[in-house]
């Protein structure tokens, strides 16, 4: 398969503070990966050193295998490569929706604002957020601005989107409109990397499953293993505790 | 006019006689004022921006070594034009500039000089007050669409940050209305100025000063009226209009404000 990214003994400290400990790990094209495991187990950390909002501390990111650690690409137009779509939604909040969309396309894409515009509603609409182009972020709700994000994400048309939590910031009646929009991405071929406490996401949705504990992958396999039959004991601590409730 | 004519005989004395130079004074005053602020908000924000560049890993040995010494030069005077008054400062610039340098300004232009270099010091801390308070959360957006910390900066944090500072920046406005004053000391023929020789000649303080307060306030509380109503335009309508719709498609809602 078509190696997007390939992650090789990743590391990552926050001072003496060791958040990722030797990650191998790699989604390829089409793949949806989900990321599970207890806050603070490193998953978030792992989905930003991916597209750089934290520095590695050591260990090599190969994109299509150009390692982009010893600087094949800038980082910023490795970044545009991979969406981000973020638990606090971030979006431009100096900007209305329909800009939010177009920005990026104009000023980094270098696109003309008509067909930036375009690829803009065209996102817009698939997310059912069209009728809202006019709005300032601080007008619509959370469950809103989040799939204004995705929008805005898949306007670069990246090769891959990185959702980190994208629901835990919701309502939990916001929550549902959220997945679905996730749901109808997976289906259309979209490569998703998903940091989530979602579990019947993860499960329904994803084609790989990641459990992390304490900075290390400690599995990672297909849904069905993972849910069903976890090889590892603290797997199998883990969902235990999160599907009890 | 008489010693005992009574004080409102003066002021419509004042008024009638004196009127149109009060005036000039006011102009004076508002056109250092308004250029200082203006050229003072420039250099803070120019000043802001440079002290808020991030040095990552990437950052080569002597780009970092250089940032650090500008940063330096900037805080010194960043640190003296805050920490000395500017009734001073206008002494050594206006007569330093002539015994040191030979420059011999205009009175006028050592004015709006000195106030702009004054309020850019003060402003420089304002913007990176206003580009620190600006959440993490829209500069990792930015970057994360590929956007460089330039491009970050110009269509993100900055429309937010002028937007945040406006407040702080009127304030400045308004003090450098009242303490253009303090220029009369290299004879600046702005309100003050006007008012204090005025007075002087007819020895009537109360009178002459209670019109030029009158007309400071004037002008102080006609600005920050006026930078109200520009904070108000800026943060646009608080409705917006529904794009289309799927059964009228020319059909237009207006949506009220959530918060």
């Amino acid at each position: 398969m078509d190696k997007i990214i390939e992650i090789r003994h990743l590391r990552k400290s926050f001072g003496s503070n060791e958040v990722l400990k030797d990650i191998n790990f790699s989604v390829s094209k089409g793949e949806v990966v989900c990321i599970i495991g207890a806050s603070g187990s490193g998953k978030s950390t792992l989905l930003r050193c991916l597209n750089l909002l934290e520095y590695p501390t050591s260990g090599e990111i190969l994109y299509h295998g150009q390692n982009i650690l010893e600087h094949d690409m800038t980082n910023a137009s490795y970044r545009t490569k991979l969406g981000m779509v973020f638990q606090q939604f971030n979006l431009f909040s100096n900007l209305t929706v329909l800009q939010n969309c177009v920005v990026g396309q104009v000023k980094v894409l270098k696109k003309d604002k008509a067909s930036a515009e375009k690829t803009a509603m065209q996102y817009l609409e698939q997310v059912g957020m069209s009728q809202f182009i006019n709005a300032k972020p601080n007008q619509i709700s959370g469950g809103q601005k989040q799939r204004v994000a995705i929008a805005r994400a898949l306007s670069m048309e990246p090769e891959a989107l990185l959702f980190d939590e994208p629901t835990s910031a919701l309502d939990p009646e916001l929550v549902g409109e959220v997945l679905k929009v996730m749901k109808s991405l997976a289906r259309s071929g979209l490569t998703m990397l998903v940091v989530t406490h979602e579990m019947g996401f993860a499960r329904d949705v994803s084609n790989r499953v990641v459990f992390m504990d304490a900075g290390v992958i400690v599995e990672d396999d297909v849904p069905e293993v993972i849910f069903n039959n976890p090889s590892n004991e603290r797997t199998r601590e883990f969902l235990k505790r999160v599907l009890e409730d | 006019m008489t010693a005992d004519s009574s004080s409102l005989a003066w002021i419509i004395y004042f008024i009638e006689e004196y009127g149109s130079l009060f005036l000039y004074g006011a102009g004076v005053t508002l056109l250092i004022s308004l250029s200082g602020t203006v050229i003072g908000f420039v250099i803070g924000l120019i000043i802001g921006v440079i002290r808020t560049i991030p040095m990552d890993h990437n950052t080569g040995a002597i780009t970092r070594v250089s940032y650090k010494l500008l940063n330096f030069l900037l805080l010194c005077y960043i640190e003296i034009f805050r920490g000395t008054p500017m009734m001073v400062q206008a002494m050594v610039v206006f007569y330093g500039a002539a015994i040191m340098f030979g420059i011999h300004m205009s009175a006028l232009w050592a004015g709006i000089f000195i106030v702009s270099i004054n309020t850019g010091a003060y402003m420089a801390e304002i913007v990176r007050g206003g580009i620190i308070s600006v959440d993490r959360g829209q500069f990792e957006a930015a970057h994360s669409i590929g956007m460089t910390h330039w491009q970050t900066m110009t269509n993100i944090v900055l429309p937010q940050a002028v937007r945040n500072i406006l407040p702080a920046t009127s304030n400045e406005f308004v003090i450098n209305i009242k303490d253009t004053s303090v220029l009369s000391v290299i004879s600046v023929s702005e309100l003050f100025f006007m008012g204090k020789s005025a007075a002087g000649t007819n020895y009537r303080f109360f009178e002459v000063f209670f019109i030029i307060c009158v007309i400071y306030f004037i002008m102080t509380f006609t600005v920050t009226r006026i930078l109200r109503l520009i904070e108000i335009k800026i943060d646009g309508p608080s409705v917006f209009t529904i794009h289309g719709s799927q059964t009228v498609p020319e059909a237009e809602f207006r949506i009220v404000n959530r918060e």
